[in-house]
């Protein structure tokens, strides 16, 4: 098991040398004079030189590149110019927030994924299978952004149930929290289920074929138990490792709804960065948010060598 | 039994002089969903081509007189905030999208299967430095990857194109790769090389072709994918600016009119709906049609 951690890490290791620099490169893509864009209207060249001497712009890339890597390894990822506050104050300050939002979209995205995803393999091609087909198809075809829009249409404005936007922390106010996200977690699950659903059922599908399973009902069990214990506990296995791996699209998908939202979580930050052009910000949040990712599916993989002793040597 | 039952039917049917595309169209076709996919394609298709002779307005016309009416005889399906045509604007939103979906799948395929094929073909240290970089852009989610490229080129619909394409690039870099990995020991590549092809020949004349399947229904699903994005980045103001049409970005003035003028935000998000849906059905119906195993 060290051996196989020591080696997975090492492995990391190039991924995000490369991670690093991609998200660096970012920058030359900035088209004209980035210290022009950084004074915005500012003309007077010596402000411009001293933004180009105070970001090290008058130097080569490679030496721009090893000063910006050292400022990430030492925790300093820049400072924020629209708001004059380290980038990872910022981060700290928004990450709660988005996590709050993908947890509960988890929750509720595992409830009906999984749960949608071993009805429809128990009841293969039946009725009941298609309409889970067709609803996890349209799960996935749907916009999530038009999916908020339309909720707050119609539980915000027609309904006057819950509040159209905002945000309240829940060790404020815990059920006010749970009004204000409980729309949103939903709409970012809303695919993520989706996706749940669709792998539970090809898993559950081959689980009901194995030899287990028919030896279970051999034994006289009943189809329940056969079902939700013996099929279920090792087809939830490659699910889990295979809901790691989309992950990368839930953090996604908080960008655009917690725009939708007004929700100031880490979706919100990097969009008001980007028009803000404070792209210290925007560099910062893409590289904590890949080294998330990265860092969930080693999760990921460690959970399934685990739960799958075979795997562990 | 009833699996050798089935295949008797499939052989009885099937001629024998079948080329492989009839067999795949065949196969397609006899999947409703796949059917209905490419019926809202092909629909989607002529109405971004026939957009000024089916639109009943100038999508950019501003009507103050007409300012968030709601759908009627003369605007089907409403007003927006400028007293434009939704319909219209509906209409002339396809050409973004679909523009968006199909440029950007070029790109990605038009640097990422040459980019494959070498990283398969080679191996070595090549396959080992283009596979360490697709890891990395894989690592940075698609969304938050191409709102930063968007952003650092400037907002435009040619740069969200750009972004898309440049996002979507690794997941062609692998598939490729992995499927030229898998082809590169068959007969007929040892063949190839034994007769003395040249490897770009054996990689363009005999790989290709051979993955291509593989790579058709990989990119019928990133077109989903790419519009989905166009949309997303429109929305937020990156993609096509106004007062050019697009579904994206009709959504976010509609988000501001919600209360007195929902219909501006219910059609252009069931337009991306059915865009969507339509690439994802074709991708599912071809990956069955295409399938080797279940010939």
């Amino acid at each position: 098991m060290l051996m196989f951690l020591g080696k997975r890490l090492l492995q990391l290791l190039p991924t995000l040398f490369f991670v690093s620099v991609i998200i660096f490169g970012l920058q030359q893509l900035l088209p004209g004079d980035p210290a022009q864009a950084m004074a915005g209207e500012e003309q007077n060249p010596e402000v411009l030189a001293e933004i180009r001497k105070q970001y090290r712009l008058d130097q080569p890339f490679y030496v721009q590149y090893v000063y910006w890597v050292g400022g990430v390894l030492t925790g300093n990822l820049g400072e924020s110019m629209r708001l004059k506050e380290p980038v990872l104050t910022l981060i700290a300050q928004k990450f709660p927030v988005t996590l709050q939002l993908a947890l509960m979209a988890i929750v509720i995205s595992l409830g009906v994924g999984v749960s949608a995803g071993i009805i429809s393999a128990v009841r293969k091609n039946t009725k009941l299978d298609y309409v889970v087909n067709v609803l996890a198809l349209t799960g996935i075809s749907t916009p999530n952004f038009w999916l908020g829009i339309m909720m707050i249409f119609f539980f915000s404005v027609y309904l006057g149930w819950l509040p159209a936007s905002g945000y309240v922390s829940p060790f404020e106010d815990f059920w006010l929290s749970i009004k204000t996200t409980i729309m949103p977690a939903f709409v970012l699950g809303n695919s993520f289920a989706a996706v749940l659903m669709r792998h539970t059922r090809s898993a559950m599908l081959s689980a009901m074929t194995s030899d287990y399973v028919r030896t279970a009902r051999a034994k006289g069990l009943a189809e329940r138990v056969v079902v939700l214990k013996h099929a279920m506990r090792n087809a939830l296995t490659p699910v889990i490792t295979l809901g790691a791996l989309e992950l990368g699209t839930l953090l996604s998908g908080a960008v655009l709804t917690e725009q939708v939202f007004s929700i100031p979580g880490f979706g919100k930050l990097i969009v008001d960065s980007v028009f803000n052009r404070d792209y210290a910000v925007v560099q910062g949040v893409t590289l904590v948010t890949a080294t998330t990712y990265i860092l969930l599916n080693l999760a990921a993989d460690i959970a399934y060598v685990l739960v799958n002793p075979r795997l562990r040597d | 039994m009833a699996v050798s039952d089935q295949s008797t039917v499939i052989a009885a049917t099937a001629p024998a002089d079948e080329t492989p595309l009839r067999r795949a169209w065949r196969r397609l076709v006899r999947r409703k969903s796949a059917v209905l996919g490419l019926v809202i394609v092909v629909a989607l298709v002529v109405v971004a081509i026939l957009a000024p002779l089916l639109a009943p307005f100038d999508p950019t016309q501003q009507a103050y007189a007409f300012v968030r009416k709601a759908p009627s005889l003369r605007n089907w399906l409403g007003t927006d905030e400028s007293g434009r045509d939704v319909l219209s604007r509906v209409i002339f939103g396809a050409r973004a999208s679909l523009l968006a979906g199909v440029v950007s799948v070029s790109i990605a395929l038009s640097i990422g299967v040459p980019i494959g094929l070498l990283a398969g073909y080679r191996g070595g240290w090549v396959d080992a430095l283009i596979s360490r970089i697709t890891d990395a852009m894989l690592a940075i989610p698609f969304l938050i990857l191409a709102i930063a490229l968007a952003a650092f080129l400037g907002p435009s619909l040619t740069n969200a194109m750009i972004a898309i394409g440049v996002t979507a690039t690794p997941i062609f870099v692998r598939l490729t790769r992995g499927q030229v990995l898998v082809v590169k020991t068959e007969d007929y590549v040892e063949a190839a090389r034994a007769v003395g092809n040249g490897p770009l020949r054996i990689a363009f004349r005999h790989i290709l072709p051979n993955i291509a399947p593989a790579l058709l229904v990989q990119a019928s699903l990133t077109i989903a994918a790419a519009i989905i994005a166009e949309a997303s980045l429109s929305f937020l103001g990156l993609g096509q600016q106004p007062p050019a049409p697009s579904w994206g970005s009709m959504l976010n003035t509609a988000q501001r009119f919600l209360t007195n003028a929902p219909w501006m935000a219910i059609w252009p998000g069931i337009a991306i709906f059915l865009a969507v849906l339509s690439f994802n059905l074709l991708g599912d119906g071809l990956r069955d049609a295409l399938d080797p195993k279940e010939r």
